[in-house]
C-alpha cells in the first residue's frame, strides 16, 4: 500500500510543477483556474502523506487509530478540498 | 482485591458521570450569564442598533432577507459614495449578515416572526454565549475541564469582550470572536490527537472566520508562528504536520473563495508566512522521515541534500513572493496591517485611519478597565503553563504575547487579548484551586487521621515523603502531570503506577498548611466576587450606550436626547427619494440605513479623495463649499452641532481632522490658517479663515438667539461672529436640542443682476461684516 502512496505523491507533485510551468508559459489568465489547480495538486499530496502517517504501523503515536477511520477522514478531507476546488475553478 | 479494584472503578465512573452533569449544567449557566449582561442597553434603553458601523450590517441584512442570496452576492449600491457607489458584494465580510440572515430564516420558517431588527440586535449576544463554551472546550484541551470552566466563566464577564458584543453592537466581532476561539480550539485538538478530520474541521471554521472579519489575518500568521516555534524547540511530530499542512492549503482555498479577499490570500504579504513555514514543515518532516529509513552515514548526506534543496525551493519561492510585491509602495501589505506593525505608520501617511479613536493606543488604565482582575493573573497563568509545557499550552503561551503586543498598539485590539487573558487567568485560578483544595483534603484526612483503603496506601506514602515538605516553607516546586478536574483530586490509578515504578524520581506534591490553604481559598473567592461587581458595573454603566439616544441626568429626572432619529425621520419623510445628502462620514452609514437618502462619504472610507472633498467643501468659504457640493449634486447638508447642549463629539471638535484630511489632497487647504498661534479656536480671536468656512457658519447659524450671549458649551466659550447672514444655503431643520441642523441648497439664481454691480456696496442683506473676497461676477448679490 505504501507504495501507491508514494506513487501519488510524486505524480501529483510533478503534475503541479507541470501546471506551474504552463502558467509561466502561456500567462496566468484566469487566475483562479491555476491557483484551484496548483493547490488541488499541493492539497492532494498532502493528504496522501497524512493518510500515510497515520496509516504507518511503525508510528507509535497513531497505533491506537484504526486504518479504517483514518482512511475515511482521508476521504472526508478529500471531498471537501474538492468542493472547494471545483467551486473556485470557475 | 478484584472486588475492591472494582468497586474504586464504579465509584470513579460515578464521579465522573456526576462531574460531566455538573459540568454540563455550570456551561449552561456559563451561557445564559453571557447572554443576560449584555443586555442592559436594551433594558435601559431600546431593542435598538447601536453606533456606526452596525447600521450599515443592519442595512445590509434587511437587503439580503428581502431579495436573497444571489442579488446580495451581486449587490452595487448606488446610494453611497454618489456618483461612485460601492460594489458591495465583493467589500463587505459577509460573516455576521449570513449568520443573522440564516438565523431570521430558519426562526421565520418555524413560524417564530422575529424582526430582522430583533435578530440583528440579539445576535452578538448569542454568539458570545458560543464563545464562552468555545473558550471552555479550548482551555479543556490546554489543561484540563476545571481550568475550561474557569476561563469560560471568566469570558462571559470580561468588559473588552463585552463593549464589543452587547446586545444592539450589531458588529462584525460579535461573530468574529467566537470563529476566532473555535479555530484555536480546533487546531489545538487537532494537535493533540493527530486527527485529519479536526483538521477539516479547522479549515472550516477558519473560512468561517475569513468571512467574518479582517482579523483573520491573525490566525494565518500566529499558526505559522506556533508551527515554526515547536519545529525549532525540538517538538516536531506527525500531529503538528497533520495540523499544519492541510489548514494551509484549503484554508488559502477557502479564504481565496471570499470576494472580499479574494486572490489576496496569495498575493497580499499578511499570508507569505504561512506559505514560508509551509515549506520549512515538509523539508522537516521529510528530514524525519529518512531518518527513520536510513543509516546514520547516509543520512547525514541525504540531510545536507534535502537541506539545500529546500533552502533552494525556499529561496525561490521567496524571490517569487518578493518580486510580486516589489511594485507595490508598501511591499504587499496593507494599510491596516502596517499600522499594526509600525505604531507610528498610520499618523504619517494615513490620516484616516489615525483619526478614528479606536485606533489609538489604550492608556494604563483602559487595561484594568477592560480586563480588570485577569491583568495580574495573566502572569500566573504563562507560569501554570509552563508545567509542563506541552504543544497546546506554549500555543496559548505565544497567543497571549502577541495579542498582548497588538493590544498595546489599537485600543480596539483589546478584543482580542480578551481571550487569551481569560484562558490565562482560567488556567491560574484553576491550578491555584486545585493546590488548595489538595491542601485542604491531605490535611484534613490527616487530621482525622482515617486510613481509607482507595487510593490510601499511596498517599500515606506520599504523605511520609511530603510530610517533611510540608514543614519547609512552601516553596518546592511540584510537577504534577495530572489533569487539575476539580472532581478529580485524589491520584488516579496510572500515576499511581508510576509513582511506584519511578520511585526515584519522587513526584512532590505542594501541600500547604490548613489555615493558610482556606484563607487563600478565601481570598481567591473575594477576587472573583471584586471581579463579577467590576464586570457587571462596567457593563451596565459604561459599554451599554447606544450612542445613538443619549440620556442625561438633571434634577427632575432623566432627560433623553433622541435628535439623530429625529433628524433621519425628518429627511426620510421631508425629501425626494433621491436627493442626496452630504455630510461627515461619520454619519453616512446611519443616513443611508435610517434616513434612506443618497450619501456622498460614510464610514467604509475606502476613497480617501472623495472623504477630501468633503472635507475641503467644509473648510472653505459658503461661495467655494456651494461650487463642490453642487458639483457632487449634493441638495442637504448634515451637521452635528453640540454646542447648545453641551455634546462633545460634534463636527466642530471633529473640524480639524477635515482640515487635515482635505488638506492632505486640496494644498490649498492649510491648516495654520485655522489656528491661532497654533490653538484651535472659535471665539472671537480665531483666525478670519475658521470664522468664515461653512462648517462655523452651519454649526453657529442664528445661535445667538438661543441664549443672546451665543455661549457654546463644548468649547467653554462666546462664538467669535454671532450675527450673519447664509447666503448660498438655507436652514431647514434644525432638531429638539440643536444637535443636527440640515441645511438646503440654494438654487443658482436665473438672472444674474449687472456685470459691473460693484460687491462692496452690495451690503443690502448682510447685517454684519461679510468678508468678501471675490473680485468676480457675484451672481448672488
Amino acid at each position: 500500500m505504501w507504495c501507491a502512496d508514494t506513487c501519488t505523491c510524486r505524480f501529483v507533485t510533478l503534475f503541479g510543477f507541470e501546471q506551474v510551468a504552463y502558467m509561466a508559459i502561456v500567462g496566468s489568465f484566469p487566475f483562479n483556474s491555476f491557483l484551484s489547480g496548483v493547490l488541488s495538486c499541493i492539497g492532494t499530496a498532502v493528504l496522501a502523506v497524512c493518510l500515510r502517517i497515520q496509516v504507518n504501523k511503525e508510528n507509535k503515536e497513531f497505533k491506537d487509530l484504526p486504518p479504517e477511520r483514518a482512511f475515511a477522514d482521508f476521504v472526508f478531507c478529500n471531498l471537501v478540498l474538492h468542493l472547494v476546488i471545483m467551486n473556485f475553478l470557475g | 482485591m478484584a472486588a475492591i479494584e472494582n468497586g474504586k472503578k464504579e465509584e470513579s465512573v460515578l464521579r465522573t458521570a456526576f462531574g460531566n452533569v455538573l459540568s454540563f449544567f455550570i456551561l449552561l449557566l456559563i451561557g445564559i450569564l453571557a447572554f443576560s449582561i449584555r443586555l442592559f442597553s436594551v433594558i435601559k434603553y431600546e431593542s435598538v442598533i447601536h453606533e456606526f458601523d452596525p447600521y450599515f450590517n443592519y442595512r445590509v441584512t434587511q437587503f439580503l432577507t428581502k431579495n436573497g442570496i444571489y442579488d446580495f452576492w451581486n449587490w452595487f449600491d448606488d446610494r453611497t459614495w454618489y456618483p461612485l457607489g460601492r460594489v458591495i458584494g465583493g467589500t463587505v465580510y459577509p460573516g455576521l449578515t449570513l449568520t443573522a440572515g440564516t438565523l431570521w430564516w430558519i426562526l421565520n420558517s418555524l413560524n417564530i416572526p422575529l424582526s430582522v431588527e430583533t435578530v440583528c440586535v440579539f445576535t452578538a449576544p448569542i454568539f458570545s454565549a458560543n464563545a464562552a463554551w468555545a473558550t471552555y472546550l479550548l482551555t479543556k484541551e490546554v489543561k484540563g475541564t476545571g481550568a475550561g470552566l474557569t476561563a469560560a466563566a471568566l469570558l462571559a464577564m470580561v468588559p473588552s469582550y463585552i463593549s464589543r458584543s452587547v446586545a444592539g453592537s450589531y458588529d462584525n466581532e460579535a461573530v468574529a470572536i467566537f470563529a476566532l476561539i473555535f479555530t484555536f480550539y480546533l487546531y489545538i485538538k487537532t494537535l493533540n490527537t493527530g486527527s485529519l478530520f479536526y483538521a477539516t474541521l479547522n479549515a472550516l471554521a477558519y473560512f468561517y472566520m475569513v468571512c467574518s472579519w479582517g482579523g483573520y489575518t491573525f490566525i494565518i500568521n500566529l499558526i505559522p508562528m506556533h508551527a515554526l516555534l515547536c519545529i525549532v524547540t525540538g517538538r516536531y511530530s506527525s500531529r503538528l504536520y497533520i495540523a499544519y499542512a492541510p489548514l494551509v492549503v484549503l484554508g488559502t482555498l477557502l479564504a481565496a473563495l471570499v470576494p472580499v479577499v479574494g486572490f489576496n490570500a496569495v498575493m497580499t504579504s499578511e499570508h507569505f508566512a504561512s506559505f514560508l513555514v509551509f515549506i520549512i514543515i515538509h523539508v522537516v518532516a521529510l528530514v524525519y522521515y529518512i531518518k527513520g529509513i536510513l543509516s546514520p552515514k547516509m543520512f547525514k548526506v541525504a540531510v545536507t541534500l534535502i537541506v539545500s534543496a529546500g533552502l533552494a525551493v525556499c529561496g525561490a519561492v521567496m524571490a517569487v513572493l518578493i518580486a510580486m510585491v516589489a511594485t507595490s509602495p508598501t511591499k504587499g501589505w496593507s494599510g491596516r496591517s502596517l499600522s499594526l506593525l509600525d505604531p507610528t505608520y498610520a499618523s504619517k501617511y494615513i490620516p484616516i485611519i489615525a483619526s478614528v479613536s479606536e485606533h489609538q493606543p489604550p492608556t494604563w488604565p483602559s487595561y484594568f478597565m477592560d480586563i480588570n482582575v485577569l491583568a495580574f493573573l495573566v502572569p500566573a497563568g504563562i507560569i501554570a503553563c509552563f508545567l509542563p509545557l506541552s504543544d497546546a499550552s506554549s500555543f496559548v503561551v505565544l497567543y497571549i504575547v502577541t495579542s498582548v503586543y497588538f493590544s498595546g498598539v489599537m485600543v480596539r485590539l483589546m478584543l482580542v487579548l480578551a481571550p487569551a487573558a481569560c484562558i490565562m487567568s482560567g488556567i491560574a485560578l484553576s491550578e491555584a484551586f486545585s493546590v488548595f483544595t489538595r491542601s485542604i483534603k491531605f490535611q484534613l484526612l490527616n487530621l482525622l487521621q482515617s486510613k481509607k483503603i482507595d487510593a490510601g496506601e499511596t498517599i500515606t506514602t506520599d504523605s511520609a515523603v511530603t510530610q517533611t515538605d510540608a514543614a519547609k516553607p512552601a516553596k518546592s516546586e511540584g510537577i504534577v502531570k495530572e489533569r487539575p478536574s476539580k472532581k478529580n483530586k485524589k491520584k488516579e490509578k496510572e500515576p499511581v503506577e508510576k509513582a511506584t515504578v519511578r520511585s526515584r524520581i519522587q513526584k512532590k506534591l505542594l501541600v500547604l498548611p490548613l489555615e493558610a490553604s482556606v484563607i487563600a481559598i478565601l481570598l481567591l473567592v473575594l477576587l472573583g466576587a471584586f471581579y463579577v461587581v467590576h464586570c457587571v458595573w462596567a457593563a451596565a454603566e459604561a459599554y451599554s450606550a447606544p450612542s445613538i439616544v443619549l440620556t442625561s441626568r438633571t434634577r427632575d429626572g432623566l432627560h433623553v436626547f433622541d435628535d439623530f432619529r429625529e433628524a433621519y425621520a425628518w429627511l426620510r419623510h421631508n425629501t425626494d427619494v433621491d436627493d442626496k445628502v452630504a455630510s461627515w462620514w461619520d454619519y453616512g452609514y446611519q443616513t443611508t440605513a435610517m434616513a434612506n437618502r443618497t450619501v456622498i462619504v460614510d464610514n467604509n472610507t475606502w476613497n480617501n479623495t472623495h472623504i477630501a472633498t468633503v472635507g475641503t467643501a467644509m473648510s472653505s468659504p459658503e461661495k467655494a463649499a456651494w461650487e463642490i457640493f453642487n458639483s457632487l449634486d449634493v441638495k442637504y447638508v448634515l451637521v452635528v452641532f453640540g454646542g447648545l447642549v453641551g455634546y462633545p463629539s460634534d463636527d466642530i471638535n471633529k473640524f480639524l481632522w477635515m482640515v487635515r484630511i482635505g488638506g492632505g489632497v486640496f494644498p490649498h487647504i492649510k491648516e495654520p490658517d485655522y489656528l491661532r498661534d497654533g490653538q484651535y479656536r472659535i471665539d472671537s480671536q480665531a483666525t478670519p479663515t475658521m470664522l468664515n468656512c461653512l462648517m462655523y457658519k452651519l454649526s453657529y447659524y442664528r445661535f445667538v438667539e438661543t441664549d443672546g450671549q451665543a455661549f457654546d458649551r463644548v468649547r467653554q466659550t462666546e462664538i467669535g461672529r454671532k450675527h450673519f447672514k447664509l447666503t448660498h444655503f438655507e436652514e431647514v431643520f434644525t432638531t429638539h436640542h440643536w444637535m443636527v441642523r440640515i441645511y438646503k441648497l440654494k438654487p443658482p439664481k436665473n438672472r444674474i443682476r449687472g456685470k459691473t454691480k460693484r460687491t462692496k456696496s452690495q451690503k443690502s442683506s448682510a447685517t454684519a461684516s461679510m468678508k468678501r473676497s471675490s473680485r468676480k461676477r457675484n451672481p448672488w448679490q
